[in-house]
């Protein structure tokens, strides 16, 4: 039987020290233009936290608003926030403060240091939070003196951590010469595992599931673990689990570029649909070096950094039960190396191979969820908006089919698609933003299936110019479970009638 | 632009002469086309890539200005652009094309 989207989990950490300091675009800008004016510029465009959690896609994001309720908000969305709760239904935006703490606890070889005060404050903070058990605030270590983080900044290669530009911690580098260990790299990977973690907390308290049961966890993030022997060795999935209490799980990383998510729920529902797990985990954490990807248009248009919030997700996956919405592992869809990267040629792979496969139209699919961006942030920086620009082309290729007129194209968009509200984190927006939402909207009966789709550009890591991407197709579920869904009687009246018929058999011959 | 893209044009140009060569564009907005555009012509206006203050001019065109329709068999076009030529500002990025030729191109 197919496997369920049993829950869902997203979180947002706010990062804005972390934007200057590991963004990509402010990391090469200071390489290529030191001096000049964005630079100077960029600590004046950054957001405080009470302005991130009140950023309506963010809210969004984390189930604070449904994107219906997001595209009734005029955009710029930055200029109409109102005041909201750090928490949302699915999860939550978490402060750079307690990032920070979070990275220390995650870090298992002394490498995060603390300024003691600083320390404190950050401790104080995660009192009320409501997953900080005591067991994961056993893991803070003693603050140290601010000297001490000086010396190993200035002298020994570590990163500095800042908050409002002041430096209150370090991540230390974790082998003298070895740039897989480097501070920078610790830092990157630390964040991953952080956000993952709260990510998973947040999975295990909205599913209410004993984390012992939990058999499997693969996590889907953009970092790469490991040393000079093997650059991309892992495994960030075990090292989140354990910190997560997730202590039955094997775990190892799925890497893809931005499609990671969804190869990663297809693998997953696969494992357990064959039964060789119940419960697997999809996990994925932020990513460091997209934070500010777009400032420099951002600033430039005299904008706020919007793009200064590392995305998290979790998603469970269980044996059917006969509730929550399945993922119909047999059709899904992949790009294949023979497919074409022309947009159409990778729409037809991925939406409707698998569609004509199922005897479906793309009509029948009552949401796509592809690249679900926020329009926000992309269209000041001049790359459109991505979700309305997956919805057109997929409702172009219904047109090309004959499935639907010209004429039909704008309503199409409006009915099948959504806005976009998920950070620019490349793997977060990759199709499963929707799946929160998604799988409430099959609950309640208010649609019967959503595709979604991931995509991923293979050639930046320059070994192919291919292009990548998968999907699959989540449908409102049956109603006939794994388990305990058929009761005595049935089996008893099953049993009744084979044995009429084989008696009818018998008396015939 | 990719800066490393940017490295690969300024390459290319070098090796085969900039008047041989054509820059064929697929963005999905008129900006990013302009910004493109104007990158192999008058040179990276975000001043981060290898072809900062290179003006190279060469001969820039998107897959969906009529130049370049004209010279794909019309049956591959439609398999490999039907659907973004339905989707895409046709009008928008070839004014925003137009000016960056007219202004930059030398060749």
């Amino acid at each position: 039987m197919n496997s369920v989207i049993k829950s869902v989990a997203y979180t947002l950490t706010h990062a804005p020290d972390l934007v200057i300091q590991a963004g990509t675009t402010q990391s090469t800008e200071r390489i290529v233009n030191p001096d000049g004016e964005y630079l100077k510029a960029l600590p004046g465009a950054l957001r405080s936290f009470e302005d991130a959690v009140n950023y309506p896609p963010n809210q969004a994001y984390i189930g604070g608003m449904t994107p219906q309720q997001l595209a009734e908000i005029p955009m710029p969305w930055y200029e109409n926030g109102a005041e909201s709760d750090r928490f949302g239904k699915f999860g939550e935006i978490m402060p750079q403060e307690e990032l920070y703490l979070l990275m220390q606890i995650c870090d298992c070889f002394d490498l995060v240091l603390l300024e003691a005060e600083y320390s404190e404050k950050a401790a104080k903070l995660t009192e009320s939070h409501p997953l900080f058990s005591a067991e994961i605030a056993a893991r803070i270590k003693p603050g140290v003196e601010l000297e001490v983080i000086k010396n190993e900044v200035e002298s020994n290669g570590a990163e500095g951590l800042y908050h409002g530009g002041k430096l209150v911690g370090c991540v230390k580098k974790a082998h003298s010469i070895d740039v897989n260990l480097n501070a920078h790299v610790i830092l990157e990977n630390l964040v991953s595992k952080a956000t993952s973690v709260i990510s998973m907390l947040h999975l295990v308290k909205n599913s209410g599931i004993d984390p012992a049961v939990v058999d499997c966890v693969i996590d889907c993030s953009e970092e790469a673990v490991g040393d000079m022997n093997q650059r991309g060795g892992g495994n960030l999935a075990k090292a989140s689990a354990e910190i997560a209490g997730l202590t039955g799980v094997t775990g190892y990383d799925l890497r893809a570029f931005c499609a990671a998510p969804v190869h990663a729920i297809i693998t997953a529902a696969a494992l357990v649909k064959s039964g060789t797990f119940k419960n697997v985990v999809v996990t994925g954490g932020g990513s460091t070096a997209k934070l500010g990807m777009n400032a420099k248009d951002h600033v430039k248009k005299g904008l706020p950094v919007l793009e200064d919030v590392l995305g998290g997700f979790a998603v469970l996956i269980s044996e059917n039960d006969g509730i929550n919405p399945e993922i119909l592992s047999e059709y899904v869809g992949w790009h294949t190396v023979g497919s074409g990267s022309s947009p159409q040629a990778v729409i037809t792979a991925l939406v409707t191979d698998p569609l004509d496969k199922m005897g479906l139209k793309i009509t029948d699919i009552d949401k796509f969820s592809p690249e679900m961006h926020n329009p926000d942030v992309t269209k000041p920086a001049g790359a459109g908006d991505v979700p309305e620009s997956n919805f057109k082309m997929i409702g172009a290729l219904a047109v090309k089919r004959g499935e639907m007129e010209r004429a039909q194209l704008p309503e199409f968009v409006k009915k099948h698609g959504m806005v976009g509200f998920a950070p620019t984190q490349g793997h977060i927006p990759s199709g499963i933003p929707y799946l929160g939402f998604g799988r409430e909207d099959m609950l309640s009966g208010s649609i019967t299936r959503a595709m979604f789709v991931g995509k991923g550009s293979l050639f930046l890591g320059r070994m192919t110019n291919l292009f990548d991407g998968a999907s699959f197709v989540v449908e409102k579920n049956s109603g006939v479970g794994d388990t305990g869904s058929i009761s005595e009687e049935q089996v008893r009246s099953l049993i009744a009638e084979t044995l009429r018929d084989f008696a009818k058999s018998l008396g015939g011959e | 632009m990719d800066l490393e893209n940017q490295k690969r044009v300024k390459e290319l140009a070098e090796a085969h002469g900039a008047e041989n060569v054509v820059v064929v564009l697929g963005a999905a907005e008129g900006e990013a086309s302009g910004i493109a555009a104007e990158t192999v012509t008058a040179g990276d206006p975000t001043f981060a890539g290898p072809l900062t203050g290179v003006s190279l001019g060469l001969k820039v065109y998107h897959i969906c200005e009529d130049e370049i329709k004209a010279e794909v068999d019309a049956d591959i076009y439609d398999e490999q652009v039907g659907m973004m030529e339905m989707v895409l500002n046709l009008d928008e990025i070839a004014t925003e094309m137009k000016s960056m030729r007219d202004q930059y191109t030398k060749y």
